[in-house]
């Protein structure tokens, strides 16, 4: 038993991450010289009772979401029947200095924010490592769908789509260093959900048929307009004056609206005026607070700019290439041609428009499986 | 891998002497101690013996003694107990949880609560709760301070605050979980009217305690139901548990007078040289009178709850803040009353010995840590600052 083999598993009490640290202390054995130590942590990162009372937000906290005292229960018991070493590591402050305040921040500013992206990039690939280092784990585990592997030609590690396309997480992972690859590693990248599932079955996990969390982890019921003034209430700040007016594509006033937070381009509901065909959020300026609505046509694109690029399977983006790319967790990667644009930014420009590019969301190159790198939509 | 406990503050195992006392009680003796028949006159018998022990233990009458479930209880009977709406609670901002919030609620419930803070060396000033006590006025007063801090270790001046509270005609309870049987015990040196003690935390076992409580004390039972502890407190006798606190206060009492606490002393004398020979190292609150068996040690540029993870798996059990917070770790109230930022606050671990402690667990902790230590510091040198 050497340092080198022992693992850190990311647990946050679902069936996945849970799957995880039993495939890693039950099946890779191995011989005993190179038998894996498996420790089980937990980030714990928001206290879901925080806000409670505060603007509506109710009492108790739901059950099935990260960091609820339930879901630290159930990665305990994973980890005591797995008969692993386990701690709950307490992450709240960075969790809220780089997710939470950026998340609040974007929507204020007219942009609609992924919060899982920046807690990859900024806690669970950043500072569970270092604690996992800490404690002597060399490498980390987390339940991820995604395949992550060394290309000895290119001398990089690879981040590709996992055997499981429908669970494809890595739209979410593409702000990892090579570093960072390097020492992790995703036990389910070649298994599909229901397998996961089987396996947990097989290992006796109790929670083998809890059902995935979908919701963004910190917002209670998924009202994520309703959380932002709960926060800033909280903190002591008013919620920023961002009314203002509805304007269509020419310019024409059409009504006025109560906080450029309260919208997401592509959004349909909720935009307080009534008209003969549906209409859509375009674009937000939030500078102007202005809303600009119109028809579905009016929302496709041909041209994205990213910026705070990440490059995986290449050093650099050093000329025009072709790729597919994804620009919502939901979207169906499509054909672009991308290069390099100004002031370290990268432009893509699609075969086909493409419906409600939205500035804060990330933009994810493919090269086939693999993900040559990504950014944020400006 | 040979472990080491150093976790004394949190829990202790039972003496051997203490299961022996309590095994005939879970299956041969296992009446219930209000029943008239012999088997309850056998468990009857067991608890007087006990309460017999209580209060030579509290020097107090029999009568003064009532059993409970441990030191949260009796934290909360005090407090619940005595005050109502418009009266004065005064405590201290190092106090235990359990009385912490018990304060919360009194608040809630329209109770004044005056929280004194400690110097930097984790001490109150008798003279600051005189000055609480001076906002009381006319208003019926509670005075709850702790005999030793579960942190620190820190004793406090609380034969000084009985007297400021007795010629103010304030009631006084002591929560003394951390300083009993570990320092020479005395309800009437000490002037209180109430002091609450746990049996686990001194070798006894877990879920039962007791409290003192003065006679004539108008203290409104917090558990109400049948007439047990006379009518201080209702539920069945929990006789082995009862059993075996007679006899972890019997031992302890005996560890104070046979120099018991001095070896301790000297093993923490021995841990706490090793350790402050590591650079960017000192004690919170070393230099206020301390029990025996505890320190508690900033390491600069270091997360504690790391260096905690890290012992662990290396088979050196301490730990970081006081252990209950369901798991996870916030820096601790109590250093960062005595001015700690929060960044120090949880740079800091908490050793605390076992009365059964040795040299040889002694020099254990010492081949671990300042190892353990240099390699935390090396990956993540900024890690203190950074954080928060």
């Amino acid at each position: 038993m050497t340092q080198s083999t022992k693992i850190a598993v990311a647990m946050s009490g679902g069936v996945d991450s849970s799957t995880a640290a039993a495939i890693l202390a039950r099946e890779n054995c191995g011989s005993a010289e190179t038998r894996n130590t498996v420790v089980g942590l937990t980030l714990q990162l928001w206290d879901q009772t925080r806000l409670k009372g505060k603007h509506g937000i109710a009492d108790a906290p739901r059950a099935g979401r990260c960091c609820s005292l339930d879901d630290v229960y159930d990665a305990r018991r994973v980890a005591e029947q797995l008969d692993i070493p386990y701690y709950v590591v307490n992450q709240e402050e960075r969790f809220e200095r780089d997710v939470v305040r950026p998340f609040v921040n974007e929507y204020l500013t007219g942009r609609t924010p992924i919060p899982c992206s920046l807690c990859n990039n900024h806690i669970k690939f950043d500072q569970l490592l270092k604690t996992a280092r800490c404690v002597g784990a060399e490498r980390i585990a987390t339940g991820h769908y995604a395949v992550n592997e060394y290309d000895p030609a290119r001398r990089r590690w690879i981040l590709k789509r996992p055997a499981d396309l429908a669970k494809d997480q890595t739209y979410f992972l593409f702000g990892l260093t090579q570093e960072q690859l390097a020492r992790t590693l995703f036990p389910l990248g070649h298994m599909t959900k229901p397998q996961v599932r089987e396996a947990a079955r097989k290992h006796g996990l109790m929670l083998a048929e809890k059902p995935d969390s979908q919701e963004i982890c910190f917002v209670p019921g998924g009202d994520y307009k309703q959380f932002i003034t709960a926060y800033l209430e909280e903190q002591g700040e008013t919620t920023p004056e961002t009314a203002g007016e509805l304007v269509t594509a020419n310019g024409e006033v059409i009504g006025r609206h109560a906080g450029v937070h309260n919208f997401t381009v592509g959004q349909r509901k909720g935009l307080g005026v009534s008209s003969a065909s549906p209409l859509y959020v375009i674009n937000i300026d939030a500078g102007r607070r202005r809303v600009t609505v119109g028809a579905d046509a009016e929302l496709a694109t041909r041209t994205l700019r990213a910026r705070y690029l990440n490059w995986i399977s290449i050093a650099e983006l050093a000329g025009p290439m072709r790729v597919k790319v994804k620009i919502r967790h939901r979207h169906e990667p499509a054909w672009a041609t991308l290069e390099p644009g100004e002031s370290d930014e990268a432009v893509a420009n699609f075969d086909e428009p493409q419906r409600a590019v939205t500035p804060g969301q990330a933009a994810v190159f493919y090269d086939g499986d693999e993900v040559l790198g990504g950014g944020w939509i400006v | 891998m040979r472990r080491v406990y150093c976790d004394a503050n949190a829990t202790t195992p039972l003496l051997p002497e203490v299961m022996a006392a309590m095994r005939p009680y879970w299956m041969e003796e296992f009446g219930n101690a209000s029943s008239i028949h012999l088997q309850g006159q056998k468990a009857r018998k067991a608890v007087d013996y006990a309460r017999e022990a209580l209060a030579g233990f509290f020097h107090c009458r029999e009568a003064e003694v009532v059993f409970n479930s441990g030191g949260t209880e009796g934290d909360n009977t005090a407090i619940f107990g005595i005050l109502r709406a418009g009266d004065h609670f005064i405590t201290t901002s190092i106090e235990h949880s359990a009385v912490l919030r018990a304060a919360d609620r009194m608040a809630e419930r329209r109770v004044d609560v005056t929280l004194v803070a400690p110097s930097k060396d984790g001490l109150i000033d008798p003279e600051e709760i005189r000055r609480a006590i001076g906002l009381s006025e006319s208003r019926r007063t509670l005075v709850s301070v702790m005999l030793a801090n579960n942190e620190t270790g820190v004793l406090q001046p609380v034969e000084e605050i009985g007297r400021i509270a007795e010629e103010a005609g304030a009631y006084f309870h002591i929560d003394a979980v951390q300083g009993a049987g570990k320092v020479e015990f005395d309800v009437r040196r000490f002037r209180c009217h109430m002091c609450s003690i746990s049996a686990h935390k001194m070798h006894g076992p877990k879920g039962v305690g007791a409290m003192y409580v003065r006679r004539g004390t108008p203290l409104e039972p917090l558990i109400v139901g049948g007439s047990h502890e006379r009518r201080q407190r209702a539920g069945t006798e929990n006789v082995p548990g009862i059993v075996g606190l007679g006899k972890a206060v019997e031992m302890a009492m005996a560890g104070i007078e046979d120099g018991t606490m001095e070896r301790i002393a000297q093993l923490r004398g021995q841990l706490e040289t090793g350790i402050l020979a590591i650079p960017g190292t000192r004690v919170n609150g070393g230099r206020a009178p301390r029990v025996a068996n505890t320190t508690n040690i900033h390491f600069e540029q270091l997360e504690g709850e790391a260096l905690v993870i890290a012992l662990d798996l290396k088979g050196i059990a301490v730990s970081g803040g006081s252990a209950c917070h369901s798991g996870s770790t916030e820096p601790s109230h109590v250093l960062m009353a005595m001015g700690l930022d929060k960044n120090a606050a949880r740079a800091s671990l908490r050793f605390s010995l076992l009365k059964t402690a040795t040299d040889e667990d002694v020099d254990q902790i010492l081949r671990v840590v300042p190892e353990a230590v240099k390699h935390l510091r090396a990956l993540a040198p900024e890690a203190a600052v950074t954080l928060g």
